[in-house]
């Protein structure tokens, strides 16, 4: 389902500023899609043409970069992102079974956004908080040594 | 700061953090005491930036700020004790802290000199006080080089690093040595690279060197993917400087002007603090045009990653500084050839570096003087899984598994048996407990169907199934495959499908000799790192643990416990009591039973998420 974009002409404004930026630097594409996503929360096509006439380089190649790395997300996340970590350190701790009750409990699956735009759901890998696993991040909160038992009240926090 | 003499006086002025923090000798005229607070990640995880405030505060309130000075460090290494925070002189060791507890230790410890016994590690503590934690069993075998400053000093504070002999080594390389001289040097030391390959770090930049070319580039491999690998982050956070020094270094030997960090977005700690930290330098001069008046120039980038495994592979990472999908390409050339923008590139990792201005200042030799006979030096671990001191420890290459996990790791919780030791991440594999007592380093690890890696030391026990470990690896491959190859791309999702088939009780006997073949089909066709080494989790499962392969294919059935379709669970009825806790916490509610009556659960509605036996207050849930 596509979700309409919604960008501001403040946001435009500030992606034009950091295209400007970064114009004449070698290898400028990445550190400007980085910004764009900080600026929009994720890069909708919209925000990839702009990119695209802005430092001159194809849409199609813009979108293979953007479709490559794991971090740049072309639909938008749920107001509260949670990111269960899937590192072997938590996952031999059994992080396994703390995705999959979320999973169940939310109706989503990995990559998916409840359908209030609360809460979104996604594996990450290793956030090197390892003497906590298994662990998860909901935004920059993090929770650590948890079990499938903490997570009614952790989520009713939100 | 133009000469050696400025940098002496800065070094000299700072000198007494050096006195009060590692001799326990206070000579500092304002600060009677130092406290030190864990600020790297995991530390921080647990709210260490509160504990801060909240001492700051306290010290406030009792007038004590100008007398004891708070400063946030990076990572100590015993991660499972965090939040972890020190006192010095005395060196008392305060673990597991929170918030609350900060007054009592201020009003106790500090204004009346009874160290609060209850937070302290319990290690540390003797009939008459405390010990020093170079002596326990945590730290008495570490051997701290490239982790020598990481939780000694305030990593936002180039001063300090200055204090512990920073830059000397940089300002002995530019006044007296020749870049022939820098590479010999490396090269007699016997460094090898700490990202995983092992390859001789002076002859790769001797290799640099030899290239002709205008320009010339140093990159640093900051993007640790090695899922429960986080060393580099934890030197980035603790000791950014020495990064940047030994970046310099190399760019003098090879004849470098321009460095690049490529360094995980996931990491914001440790970007932020190599920012302030380059920042510094350039503001001391020791990063820029003219460094101690010799002529020599060097800028330092930092360029983020964006969540790809493979971009830690040499060849992706520089196609992914260009501003390009991180794919690798095909070597020859080499980036010492042909690298970064098609000049000649030196490409080294975090914790080779971290080794680098050392080995300037101690030479060679003293470098070479540990280690084994072919891996010399040390090898930090990032130690986690199913071990009690969960953490970061840096031993000398040739320390034993059994020295690492038993002595230091302080062994396997609840009492379960040793199963296995994971190194190398995604591209090592399991070792067994019977090769506990080999001497870790390069080539034995290799010789045992495992790798260095990066430093990843994922302890399992008798409750990880071996197939379903290799199947999560695999997992983890297929998602990182960057998809330019074939026999990786498809490789590496036929291995997956074999083995989730066996997971579930679907699996036949040829399953095992297909996917050992595929295996080697993998490995030597694949065109980088990472389809090379695909299959390594699986090729030493089945070497080591056929049986449990085996076991699931012919008896279905999972011993450990792990492979949910192959188990059920059940609740025994004379240990019931009743009590509906785990029909409560069913997410499904597959869990019927009255009051004070024994439960049962309908296998047709449970979905084996061990809600319930988690829960259970009285074991009387069991699963098979």
């Amino acid at each position: 389902m596509a979700i309409l974009f919604q960008g501001t002409k403040q946001q435009e404004l500030e992606l034009k500023e950091v295209i400007e930026k970064h114009k004449d630097q070698r290898g400028a594409l990445m550190p400007v899609l980085q910004k764009a996503q900080e600026i929009y929360g994720y890069l909708p096509i919209e925000v990839q043409k702009m990119i695209a006439t802005g430092l001159k380089i194809p849409l199609e190649e813009i979108y293979g970069v953007a479709t490559f790395y794991s971090l740049f997300s072309l639909n938008p996340k749920g107001k509260y992102r949670i990111s269960v970590c899937l590192g072997t350190a938590c996952y031999v701790k059994g992080s396994g079974d703390i995705f999959d009750a979320i999973s169940q409990k939310l109706g989503i699956k990995n990559g998916e956004c409840t359908p209030d735009g609360k809460f979104s759901l996604e594996a990450c890998r290793c956030i090197g908080a390892c003497g906590l696993a298994p662990v998860m991040t909901i935004n920059d909160d993090v929770h650590g040594r948890l079990t499938v038992n903490d997570i009614d009240k952790i989520l009713s926090q939100y | 700061m133009k000469s050696i003499k400025d940098l002496n006086l800065i070094s000299e002025q700072m000198k007494y953090i050096i006195d009060i923090r590692k001799n326990n000798t206070p000579t500092d005229n304002q600060y009677k005491k130092h406290i030190l607070v864990c600020g790297g990640t995991g530390c921080t995880s647990s709210n260490s930036e509160l504990i801060l405030e909240r001492l700051n505060q306290e010290l406030q309130r009792h007038s004590l700020d100008d007398k004891i000075k708070t400063v946030k460090t990076g990572c100590f290494g015993l991660c499972a004790l965090g939040p972890i925070m020190i006192v010095y002189p005395e060196g008392t060791f305060y673990s597991m802290v929170k918030p609350d507890d900060i007054p009592e230790i201020v009003e106790s410890h500090l204004l009346n000199n009874q160290i609060v016994k209850r937070l302290v590690y319990s290690e540390t503590l003797t009939d008459d006080g405390v010990k020093s934690l170079s002596e326990t069993n945590f730290y008495k075998k570490q051997k701290r080089v490239a982790l020598r400053n990481c939780g000694v000093i305030n990593p936002e504070s180039i001063d300090e690093y200055i204090a512990t002999g920073g830059y000397q080594a940089l300002s002995k390389v530019l006044t007296s040595k020749t870049p022939d001289d820098v590479i010999n040097i490396i090269k007699d030391s016997g460094l090898r690279g700490r990202g995983g390959g092992g390859f001789p770090t002076g002859l790769k930049w001797s290799f640099a060197k030899a290239s002709e070319s205008d320009q010339k580039y140093v990159c640093c491999n900051a993007d640790e993917g090695d899922p429960g690998a986080f060393m580099d982050r934890s030197i980035l956070e603790g000791d950014p400087h020495v990064v940047i020094e030994a970046m310099a270094i190399a760019g003098y030997a090879i004849g470098a002007s321009q460095g690049y960090v490529y360094i995980r977005a996931e990491y914001p700690i440790a970007v932020k603090r190599l920012e302030i930290a380059i920042n510094q330098a350039k503001d001391y001069g020791l990063l820029g045009n003219n460094i101690f008046d010799s002529n020599f120039n060097f800028n330092l980038e930092i360029r983020l990653g964006a969540g790809a495994f493979v971009c830690g592979e040499e060849t992706a990472l520089m196609t992914s500084i260009e501003g390009h999908r991180g794919e690798p390409r095909p070597r020859p050339p080499f980036p010492a050839v042909k690298g970064l923008f098609e000049k000649p590139t030196v490409l080294n990792n975090v914790e080779t570096y971290a080794n680098i201005p050392q080995i300037i200042i101690n030479g060679a030799d003293w470098f070479a003087s540990m280690g084994t006979e072919k891996s010399k030096g040390t090898k930090v671990f990032a130690l986690g899984g199913k071990i009690k001191n969960t953490g970061l420890v840096e031993v000398p290459m040739g320390t034993t598994l059994r020295e690492i996990i038993e002595e230091i790791g302080g062994g396997i919780p609840g009492g379960k048996k040793f199963k296995a030791a994971q190194t190398g991440g995604p591209s090592g594999g399991c070792i067994p407990a019977k090769h506990i007592d080999v001497p870790i380093d390069y080539d034995n690890l290799i010789a045992i169907g495992s790798m260095m890696g990066s430093g990843g030391l994922i302890v399992m026990d008798e409750n990880n199934c071996m197939v379903d470990i290799a199947k999560f690896f695999l997992a983890f491959t297929v998602d990182e495959s960057c998809g330019k190859c074939t026999p990786c791309r498809v490789g590496t999702k036929r291995l997956y499908e074999i083995l989730d088939k066996i997971t579930k009780g679907q699996g036949t006997m040829e399953d095992l000799d297909k996917l050992e073949n595929l295996c080697y089909y993998i490995k030597e066709n694949s065109l980088c790192g990472l389809g090379q080494t695909a299959p390594n989790p699986v090729l030493s499962t089945l070497k080591y643990f056929k049986d449990e392969y085996i076991d699931h294919i012919q008896n279905k059935k999972c011993t450990a416990g792990v492979c949910k379709d192959l188990l059920s669970f059940y609740i025994l009825p004379d240990k019931c009591k009743g009590c509906t806790l785990c029909a409560r916490k069913c997410p499904v509610g597959a869990i019927s039973g009255g009051i004070k009556s024994p439960h049962v659960i309908d296998a047709s509605k449970c979905i084996k998420c061990g809600a319930c036996f988690d829960g259970c207050k009285f074991g009387a849930i069991i699963k098979k």
